[in-house]
């Protein structure tokens, strides 16, 4: 009897403990005014700016055209091409060797060229020829406009011949499902929601624990009867309230500015980022337990983490088509599952039965930094 | 000048004695140039298709084969029905679903028309619109294949044809690392020169010894060209390493001229350690420092047109790209290093980015006069 109560006022003490330790945290970051409006108002402002400005859609492309028949075929064909929304036609050329003048200074990134008997081939011999010319040092932008452009002059040339019907035709319908209206917002606002809370709550903390190294105040820590653990958890603690803020904000300026819809669960896609944000959280604990200086730990966490983070969650370009061994370690990005979570809950809808993976391996990797950076901690302290 | 000589020892020295961080600083940006750009392949090779096939006939059977040898199309799935085909989608098994309808090669003989259905996973719409693209030509040729065997060979093709060929300037190989190297390689001379310069007035400040320097008869402007000239030099060496590895790895030979390059990198680095500079004069702790340079040069990066192109943004955010030195050294690493250009072709850009270095700078000094 006298035991328990002992046990149970030891219990109190060390939650106790616990809680100031946490109340000590909070200080810091309040005491801190500037961090703390940097730490809330960059989500929102990287939000806004990279959702509307970031898109892989291809739209008003300069287009320079060397017309070399100039008859009424042409002009129909130059026109249908102008007033399409992919295509601006800003340049009309005389020679080759202005396309290349306007390629080398960047003008246009496209252009057309017709022969000069252009007309009559067509009427005469049902055949014409039409050349495209890409700048190509961007071999994805020519790509797509080699591949617009001849759907363009495809479609001209079914209309052409519309009165004379085909026998034996395929017709082809689309249906472009999640997103019928092709929204770039739709695929980009999902991933710079993965990567702005990544890199954020990464930097949050990676530099908690290593300031207390470098300013000496780490001894003291020490020297205390906490555990390790609780108070590795308590320098987060203070952080997963911030990113909570940052998730709602984040979540408001997508559905309501950038106008993405959640299809899903809201709580579904709240619960997911906020295992994504402590994930992320425990990752920069991590760096600060694996650190010893500011610096290195920062220079970790943003040089190390940004371009990795961009360039490999699937965001910016499918992973799928990426050689064997970077797909393996694209599996390494805590922002690939968690833009597949988004993706998946906030524009197809889906449940939980369709992202139970992805959260599994959030979650194995959040027990993974977490032990390393208790392991870390430990060694430390010996 | 003496001082300035002893002021550059000292922060060479404080640079050289952090091992951990010289590693870091070369090492990191190094692997990532060395791995990065192998994921920035935008080449549709895989498409994952679920085939809907009401239809079973020889017809259906040889479109399938088509789309199969094609090299585009990944065979993912054949479904009994659309709905069950969907879910492939939902579940992200699958890209597009292709449905052959029940009498397919009948209509197509006695009707002389069939329609077949698409439905693509349009999250990304520029996947989307190629996918779709592709299929669609695969399926015309299989469509002109049918035609000429069918028909009797008329006297000539009855359908108007422009036949439309493509070619490629600069790059005919499409080979995408000749573009994203260099792109890569100014975003880690970026990231290196900002963050360190910015952390580095502020550590002083943080711990104290900015004090000692302030009390001392050594002149300001000694003091901060002491504090840029080592990461000058680091910028420098970080970009020819940079190169190096391009060369070395990715066979990238500037089609330039190499003195240009450097011309211009070495006043963009003023200006980016200017910029590191002034944080630092607005930020008290290393913290803020961090996170400030961070924020501005995630957007510049992210706003450069290294990864989506500057003519698609909508007008305000092109407007945000010219006052973005990022984007100016992109423009001109791309130009010089594959088609080639001149000083006289980066003239403009080199005289705003300039521009950029003394405004910055000039900024930082006097900002930082006002605090002592």
């Amino acid at each position: 009897m006298k035991n328990h109560s002992k046990n149970g006022k030891q219990k109190a003490k060390r939650s106790q403990q616990f809680y100031s330790l946490v109340k000590k945290e909070f200080f810091h970051i309040f005491r801190d005014p500037k961090t703390l409006i940097i730490l809330l108002g960059m989500p929102v402002v990287q939000i806004i700016i990279f959702g509307f400005a970031l898109t892989n859609e291809v739209k008003n492309s300069r287009m320079g055209v060397l017309d070399q028949a100039q008859d009424a075929s042409t002009q129909a064909l130059i026109s249908q091409i102008d007033a399409s929304q992919y295509f601006e036609i800003t340049r009309y050329l005389n020679s080759y060797s202005e396309i290349e003048q306007e390629f080398r200074t960047g003008t246009i990134k496209l252009a057309l060229v017709l022969p000069q008997n252009f007309d009559a081939d067509l009427q005469h011999f049902n055949k014409a020829q039409a050349q495209l010319i890409a700048d190509a040092s961007d071999p994805n932008v020519a790509n797509t406009l080699i591949n617009y452009a001849s759907a363009i002059i495809l479609d001209f040339q079914e209309r052409i011949t519309a009165n004379s019907s085909l026998p034996y035709t395929i017709h082809t319908e689309t249906r472009m499902l999640y997103n019928p209206q092709l929204q770039g917002a739709y695929s980009f606002v999902p991933g710079v929601m993965a990567m702005v809370l990544m890199l954020v709550c990464t930097m949050m903390t990676a530099i908690t624990i290593v300031r207390e190294k470098e300013l000496g105040t780490m001894e003291i820590l020490l020297v205390s009867p906490v555990k390790p653990l609780k108070i590795i958890i308590a320098k987060a603690v203070p952080y997963l309230l911030l990113s909570m803020l940052n998730i709602a904000s984040i979540l408001l300026l997508s559905v309501f500015v950038l106008q993405v819809p959640i299809n899903g669960s809201l709580l579904l896609l709240s619960a997911a980022s906020i295992l994504f944000t402590i994930t992320s959280l425990s990752l920069g604990l991590l760096i600060s337990t694996a650190t010893d200086s500011q610096q290195t730990a920062m220079f970790i966490s943003l040089t190390g983490l940004f371009l990795p983070t961009v360039m490999l969650s699937g965001f910016m370009f499918p992973i799928e088509n990426m050689p064997l061994p970077l797909q393996v370690i694209s599996n390494l990005v805590p922002a690939k599952w968690f833009y597949d979570i988004v993706k998946a809950v906030m524009i197809k809808g889906a449940g939980w039965q369709v992202i139970w993976q992805e959260t599994l391996v959030l979650t194995g990797m959040t027990i993974v930094f977490m032990g390393l950076s208790i392991k870390n901690f430990k060694i430390r302290l010996s | 000048m003496r001082t300035l000589k002893f002021l550059l020892q000292k922060e060479f020295r404080q640079i050289f004695r952090n091992k951990a961080i010289l590693r870091i600083i070369f090492v990191m940006p190094l692997m990532q140039l060395l791995v990065l750009p192998w994921a920035a392949d935008y080449e549709m090779k895989n498409i994952r298709l679920t085939i809907v096939d009401h239809d079973h006939s020889l017809g259906s059977q040889q479109l399938i084969n088509k789309i199969n040898s094609s090299g585009y199309f990944l065979l993912y799935a054949y479904s009994p029905s659309y709905q069950q085909a969907v879910t492939t989608l939902d579940q992200d098994q699958a890209d597009i679903i292709l449905e052959i309808p029940n009498g397919f090669e009948r209509d197509m003989v006695k009707e002389n028309e069939t329609t077949t259905l698409i439905a693509v996973n349009a999250i990304n719409g520029m996947k989307a619109g190629l996918g779709n693209a592709y299929l669609q030509s695969v399926i015309r040729d299989y469509n002109n294949q049918v035609r000429t065997e069918w028909i009797q060979p008329a006297r000539f093709s009855p359908q108007k044809v422009i036949e439309v060929t493509a070619s490629n300037w600069y790059n005919p190989l499409q080979n995408y690392k000749d573009f994203m190297v260099p792109g890569i390689l100014v975003v880690l001379v970026t990231m290196v020169g900002s963050f360190l310069a910015s952390l580095n007035i502020v550590k002083e400040k943080e711990i104290g010894t900015i004090e000692q320097i302030n009390v001392t008869p050594v002149k300001k402007y000694h003091f901060i060209l002491a504090k840029l000239l080592p990461f000058w030099v680091l910028g420098l060496f970080v970009l020819s390493l940079g190169l190096l590895i391009a060369w070395l790895f990715y066979g990238i030979v500037p089609v330039g001229n190499l003195v240009v390059l450097y011309v211009y990198a070495a006043v963009y680095l003023l200006a980016v350690l200017g910029l590191g500079l002034l944080l630092s004069t607005y930020s008290e702790n290393q913290q803020q420092a961090m996170l400030l340079s961070f924020f501005l040069i995630m957007v510049f990066i992210l706003m450069s047109g290294l990864y989506t192109s500057i003519e698609s943004m909508p007008l305000w955010a092109q407007y945000l790209t010219k006052i973005n030195p990022v984007s100016y050294f992109i423009q001109v690493i791309r130009i010089v290093i594959l088609k080639g250009s001149s000083l006289a072709d980066i003239s403009q850009q080199l005289v705003i980015t300039a521009g950029f270095a003394l405004l910055l700078n000039a900024w930082a000094i006097l900002n930082y006069k006002k605090r002592s």
